[in-house]
């Protein structure tokens, strides 16, 4: 019985880590029939929360070394060697603070709201294909699925935000779903052009289309192609923004907000809407991986033996290391200028990335030599070329002119 | 171009990212309580007490004339003026301070104390580590841990030590050539006082003013 | 297969009870968003996806927020409305309930349900077989339902452009 168990999970691990499939099955026969259903969940959701747990831990850690060394400083260096045990001091200071509930704050919705919040940023990870064949949940819809589990998430900042009680949490909660609304639509309209190109709303499906390489060593990635690489910035854009990140951090802007609607939250509450926005974080990034970056698939022809979840966590920590030099770089937009971003240039240029994608799609039957590269220029041309005249007509309409003063001298 | 200016704020933090790694002048971080930036010579924070000698509590320049408290505006300096005069380090009498307390928790470092003190006793100090577990006793400094060499002082202002010191010898000179003064004045008053007492006692009381008159000019 | 749907009847049930009884506006819009995703949970248990997903997407992810929204800039959404509503609404709503209640009952009295017709099981339909659908046979519902969305967004467009100012009010006062 016990060697058995040994075996079958000596099996299960050998089976995830050679990429084969049907790692579960090497476990589940060998127990009883009872267990068998919540031990095939637990090995579903566990490793998502292990693993992106400790992402999350991670990540705090780099990104704070990160944006030291871009700001030319040091970063935490004192809990540990070069600092490495500094995520398990925050994670201690933020667990053994006093949970503070405001006296006129409503006391059930105040609870809830991190629940509420946490919940559907865990559930979107269950449809991104990790590996070859690494799966937890292959839905026809699974696409549909990751954004209505990412719309639900507006519902709980909004009630972060009401049931405090306190006008900053209100002004930041307001500021977060109106962000979080006009962000949704380029974001969806971008992810729809790779729908379109497949044919299909399954994640695993959509990598599968990504699978080898023209002329033997370019990735067949989406990225590579004009309409892929247009919907992949308006996307990356958009996951900014839908994460809350900085240049669209105005929700929580420390200087005028607070802390927007996690002003009123303390101790574990608070740790948990710090833990759902990074989470929500790797898993749009890791939606953008699979979507555009071609998923598990090595970059290049003789890199497969290496295991595929290996490459997919590899994109996701670039796309993350790019979210925090982004972070570094860009200072935090108006709340004007972020919805102009957003309705005004993101949305029109989403749009008529759907119609590049689709001459590209009918294009596909040119056979003559060369036709790749004209199909390319072709798409560059009808992506940039709106890019550019759009980006002037918006930026040039306010010229930098000299400002007169009607009273100072 | 739109988004030019991104690309090119990209490159420079890469640029600062990738320098910080190769480049330690980069850095400017001081690692606190390994490095430390000696103290400038302008730097001030809290007041401490100058001592002459070697005794501090017996060298003490402050006379305990509260101008200091009276003036001080958050009122953190508590002092008690003792009853008797003490011999100080060279055996003068002097009023000393019983208590001489100042709450750093409330200083505000304006320096208005050391502007006022016609003694030079109280001085602007560059220690900052005074931090403790204790809140309240903790950062009340009684007087003896106020008190600090005129050599300490020195070293942490040198150029203003310097003037004060001169200025306390050109006062200390001035006050002896004075008190020469003064005693000749006096040898040559009573010298004058036994003169006219001698030529009293051959002429009639009448002149009895005189010596009074001779001893005026040499006030 | 039973008690899951029991809990997720009950959920649905209980929320809209709450929605309409509860005294705080907001609490009611929030009951009336879990209400919506048990819907959502319901549908997802017959086997529809798509309409699972996209009933979470539109009414628990838009809906409900607008329904916010709306409490918040409109009225205290703290303060239970004290007022009882005037007769004239009473017989609209009482109306509108009748009908809705009246479109219902027929299409249940019709359905393989009372009939007592045995359901055929085509199966799940997949997100495609619904696109080739829409694409095909409901063509042209589909097409209406865009435009009057279409004429509703410009509704909204022109209801938000400034109001233009009339000469004589835009006339300086001096």
């Amino acid at each position: 019985m016990i060697a058995d168990l040994l075996n079958g999970i000596g099996l299960l691990l050998w089976r995830v880590v050679s990429d084969q499939p049907d790692a579960k099955g090497a476990l589940l026969p060998v127990l009883p029939a009872v267990l068998q259903p919540v031990v095939s969940a637990v090995l579903s959701v566990a490793p998502i929360i292990g693993v992106f747990a400790s992402l999350f831990a991670l990540t705090t850690l780099l990104e704070r070394k990160g944006l030291g060394r871009i700001q030319n400083r040091l970063g935490p260096n004192r809990v540990g060697p070069f600092g490495i045990l500094q995520p398990a001091a925050d994670g201690l200071k933020m667990l053994t603070k006093e949970d503070i509930i405001p006296r006129s704050a409503d006391k059930v919705v105040h609870f809830l709201a991190p629940v509420c919040l946490a919940v559907p940023t865990l559930l979107a990870f269950a449809v991104l294909p990790y590996g070859r064949n690494l799966v937890p949940l292959d839905l026809d819809a699974g696409l549909l699925f990751f954004f209505a589990v990412g719309a639900s998430t507006e519902l709980s900042i909004f009630m972060a935000g009401w049931s405090s009680r306190n006008k900053y949490s209100l002004l930041g909660a307001m500021r977060a779903i109106a962000q979080m609304i006009s962000y949704e639509i380029p974001l969806i309209v971008s992810s729809v052009t790779v729908v379109m190109m497949t044919g299909t709303l399954s994640p695993m499906h959509i990598v599968e289309h990504q699978a080898g390489f023209i002329w033997g060593f370019i990735p067949h990635w989406y990225v590579l192609t004009p309409w892929g690489f247009a919907g992949f910035v308006i996307f990356t854009i958009a996951s900014l923004a839908e994460s809350n990140r900085s240049p669209f951090d105005l929700p929580e802007a420390e200087s005028e907000l607070i802390a927007g609607h996690l002003t009123e939250y303390s101790g574990f509450k608070y740790a948990l809407f710090f833990l759902a926005e990074y989470l929500g974080m790797f898993a749009i990034s890791g939606l953008g991986v699979t979507l555009f970056l071609g998923g598990w698939h090595a970059p290049l022809p003789g890199l497969e033996w290496i295991p595929s979840f290996v490459w997919f966590f590899g994109k996701l920590v670039s796309m993350v290391f790019l979210f925090i030099w982004i972070r570094g770089t860009v200072p935090r937009l108006r709340v004007d200028q972020l919805l102009n971003l957003a309705w005004k240039f993101l949305l029109p240029l989403a749009l008529i990335n759907l119609v590049v994608a689709a001459v590209w799609h009918f294009t596909a039957v040119w056979t003559f030599p060369g036709a790749l590269v004209v199909r390319w220029l072709l798409g560059a041309a009808l992506i940039g070329g709106p890019y550019v005249l759009l980006g002037s007509a918006l930026s040039g309409a306010k010229k930098n002119t000299l400002r007169v003063y009607r009273y100072a001298t | 171009m739109l988004g030019e200016g991104i690309i090119k704020g990209m490159a420079e933090t890469a640029r600062n990212f990738l320098g910080s790694y190769h480049d330690a002048a980069r850095l400017t971080t001081v690692e606190f309580p390994e490095d430390k930036i000696p103290a400038k010579e302008s730097a001030r924070n809290f007041p401490f007490l100058v001592h002459d000698g070697e005794d501090a509590m017996q060298g003490l320049r402050c006379v305990a004339c509260q101008i200091c408290e009276k003036e001080c505006p958050p009122k953190c300096i508590f002092i008690i003026k003792d009853t008797n005069k003490k011999p100080d380090y060279v055996g003068k009498l002097q009023f000393q301070p019983k208590v001489f307390d100042i709450d750093v928790s409330v200083c505000m470092s304006c320096q208005i104390c050391v502007e006022v003190c016609p003694f030079d006793a109280i001085k602007m100090d560059t220690d900052f580590e005074l931090g403790g577990s204790d809140r309240f006793g903790g950062l009340l400094l009684n007087k003896r841990r106020l008190a600090k060499p005129n050599s300490y002082y020195h070293t942490i202002h040198p150029t203003e030590a310097a003037e004060v010191d001169g200025r306390l010898a050109a006062e200390k000179a001035k006050v002896e050539a004075k008190a020469k003064a003064d005693a000749e004045a006096k040898a040559k008053a009573a010298a004058a006082a036994a003169a006219a007492k001698a030529a009293a006692q051959t002429t009639p009381p009448v002149v009895a003013s005189t010596p009074a008159a001779v001893v005026t000019p040499a006030k | 297969m039973e008690i899951p749907f029991a809990i997720l009847t009950a959920l649905t049930l209980v929320s809209a009870l709450a929605a309409m009884s509860l005294r705080n506006l907001v609490h009611c819009a929030l009951c009336l968003a879990l209400t919506l995703a048990g819907l959502a949970a319901l549908y997802l248990q017959l086997g529809a996806q798509f309409a699972g997903f996209a009933q979470i997407l539109v009414y628990v992810g838009a809906v409900a927020i607008l329904v916010v929204f709306a409490i918040l800039l409109t009225n205290r959404g703290d303060q239970a409305a004290a007022t009882r509503a005037p007769a004239r609404s009473w017989v609209t709503g009482a109306g509108i309930a009748v009908a809705v209640f009246a479109v219902l009952a027929r299409v249940i009295l019709t359905s393989s349900l009372a009939t007592g017709h045995p359901m055929v099981d085509r199966g799940s339909p997949t997100v495609k077989d619904l696109g080739m659908q829409l694409m095909t046979q409901y063509v042209l519902p589909l097409e209406v339902i865009g435009l009057l969305l279409t004429a509703a967004t410009l509704g909204a467009v022109i209801i938000a452009l400034p109001e233009k100012k009339t000469p004589a009010a835009a006339a300086p006062n001096h």
